[in-house]
């Protein structure tokens, strides 16, 4: 049962073939078999779920697409009453008060929120490894990374440890845990959905989405948690269409764009040519592939990395030892600045202790033209580049990560070999625009299968177009069917 | 290139203490950091104006009402220090 989509669950659930409590209680079996292996959850609400999921049995009513639908939280996503880390120590005891938006319009759709699942600290990450409390596994090879920041939310959907995950996407951290463990991952226009009560990492780029089998079930959670939100100013009021239905319709005369660009020298060789066949795919159901060109994209990382460092550190300035969170026990803190310092240094890890380090200089006196300002004027061009090709195409498809999943360990020493590993899906942050994570295929190392997804770009609220794009290679491909052996 | 010097005093201005092993550390990895960033130098953005907000939303309003008295409480709970008359109360600041 723990292998139904949300679209299979919904309509079991409610021609009433199985109930929400056996849904959830098969999975929650489900993570207690894998779970030792992947190590996706950092938090569990196995009695809470099972209470929620027999309420929904007694109220009987499963119109809601979501109502009884197991789900698994990045442990950025404020949940009332329920330890929110950000995977830092921190934060390690933090309980909030509050529900962000999200999971409010969650709960209130009647998902059941099985518990919080592992990302990079504070999302700062490409792997996961950076999470302070424990190393997320790559279903397909316990011996690699599930990809990062949200590690845990593919991991868990990867596992069947969840029917679903929310996920966070600042520079790829949607897209690329996707691609890594073979899930289907939608990273959302900026402004499309609400990101109160979800810890910041960057506010400029930051993106809410959720990490699913199909992308018929991220239409189905897009249209759940899409909207204007007052408590986030910048969600923007436009209306949420019916993604669910509108992916229905083919792809006959779409036009995809393949920014040449993306395929550069140090690609790895499987993962182009499994980018290639899926475009030669949807040539042969009916789109038409045009080239372009899309040449600020070598600058990406560099003009990507000074923005959200910089924000990053000051977003990070919150934690300080005094509202909430870790507080430094040290007897030397004797003044106020003793325990921000103490606090801060105790509880942060090092990718985040770099990240303030970087943002703090950049926008130091006499740098923040050279750096700051620069890069945000980088950033206005590459954001006329895509406006441009989007005048062209209606979609892109271009390769997710130039590396197939990598080994546990091989890059924590050197960040800028990690901070490399993003180049291709930081370009979409810089612009602001959606991009929808599918498998596409599985390139062979050692004998062992890895998986391989594509990126499907649209424009800025375009996401039902990408979705259509997802879902109609879903009904003639079957790699998104397959599964790990665990 | 980032100096030992430089490194501790970004690290005072972002209130982080550092061992002088992370204060090797950090120089060289930020150094290289901002080594890469360069190429940045290769883009005329001579007339070109800075973006921050992607979407082009600005002065987003709404009304400044009290929604939730109740949940100011509960976020003054939150602090590891102390709580008097519902406020924290924390160290001496000299």
């Amino acid at each position: 049962m723990y292998e139904l989509t949300i679209a299979q669950a919904h309509a079991k659930l409610q021609a009433k073939e199985i109930s929400a409590y056996e849904l959830t209680k098969a999975v929650l079996e489900r993570i207690k078999a894998v779970e030792p292996q992947v190590e996706a959850y950092l938090t569990l609400l196995e009695e809470d779920a099972l209470k929620q999921a027999q309420k929904i049995d007694q109220k009987g009513d499963f119109n809601k697409p979501l109502a009884g639908i197991p789900v698994a939280i990045k442990d950025v996503y404020c949940t009332k009453g329920v330890k929110t880390t950000g995977a830092s120590k921190i934060l390690e005891n933090y309980v909030p008060p509050y529900d962000s938006t999200v999971v409010k319009k969650l709960k209130d759709a009647g998902a059941i929120i099985l518990g919080k699942v592992n990302t990079d600290e504070f999302t700062m990450g490409s792997s996961t490894e950076t999470s302070a409390f424990a190393t997320t596994k790559n279903p397909w090879d316990v011996t690699r990374v599930p990809g990062g920041s949200s590690g845990g939310s593919a991991a868990a959907v990867a596992a069947d440890e969840c029917l679903f995950a929310l996920g966070t996407d600042t520079g790829g951290s949607i897209r690329q845990p996707a691609s890594f463990c073979s899930c289907t991952g939608l990273k959302n226009t900026y402004g499309r959905v609400s990101r109160y009560g979800v810890m910041s990492y960057a506010s400029s780029f930051d993106t809410i989405g959720p990490l699913t089998k199909t992308a018929e079930d991220a239409a189905i959670v897009l249209e759940a948690i899409a909207g204007v939100d007052p408590k986030d100013a910048t969600t923007v009021d436009k209306k949420v269409p019916k993604y669910s239905q509108l992916i229905q319709n083919d792809i006959k005369g779409l036009k995809i764009g393949v920014p040449r660009d993306f395929f550069i020298k140090g690609i790895d060789s499987q993962v182009e040519k499994i980018t290639r066949d899926a475009i030669d795919k949807f040539q042969k159901m009916g789109a038409e592939i045009e080239e372009v060109s899309l040449p600020m994209t070598k600058y990406a990382i560099a003009t990507y990395y000074l923005l959200v460092k910089a924000e990053a550190s000051t977003n990070m300035a919150r934690y300080d030892g005094i509202k909430y969170g870790h507080t430094t026990q040290d007897p030397k803190a004797k003044e106020l600045a003793d325990i921000y310092a103490h606090s801060r240094t105790e509880g942060f890890g090092d990718e985040v202790k770099r990240a303030i380090m970087m943002g703090t200089y950049t926008l130091s006196a006499g740098y923040y033209d050279a750096y700051y300002l620069k890069a945000a004027k980088v950033r206005t061009l590459v954001k006329k580049e895509y406006d441009e090709v989007f005048e062209k195409v209606d979609v892109l498809a271009a390769p997710i990560s130039p590396v197939l999943p990598f080994k546990i360990g091989e890059n924590v020493e050197d960040p800028l070999a990690m901070y490399l590993v993003d180049a291709f899906t930081t370009p979409i942050n810089l612009a602001g625009i959606c991009g929808l994570a599918i498998p596409a295929g599985f390139a062979e190392e050692n004998a062992k299968k890895l998986p391989v997804g594509i990126q499907i770009l649209g424009p800025q609220f375009g996401e039902e177009t990408i979705l259509r794009a997802g879902h109609q290679f879903q009904l003639h491909t079957d790699y998104h069917l397959q599964k790990p052996v665990i | 290139m980032l100096t030992p010097d430089e490194v501790r005093y970004i690290a005072n201005l972002a209130r982080l203490n550092l061992t002088e092993e992370e204060v090797q550390k950090y120089s060289e990895q930020l150094s290289s950091i901002l080594n890469y960033v360069e190429i940045l130098k290769e883009i005329d953005t001579e007339n070109v104006k800075p973006i921050a907000q992607i979407t082009g939303l600005s002065n987003v309003k709404r009304k400044d009402s009290v929604s939730s008295q109740k949940l100011s409480e509960e976020l003054i709970k939150c602090t590891p220090q102390g709580i008097e008359q519902n406020q924290v109360k924390v160290k001496s600041v000299f």
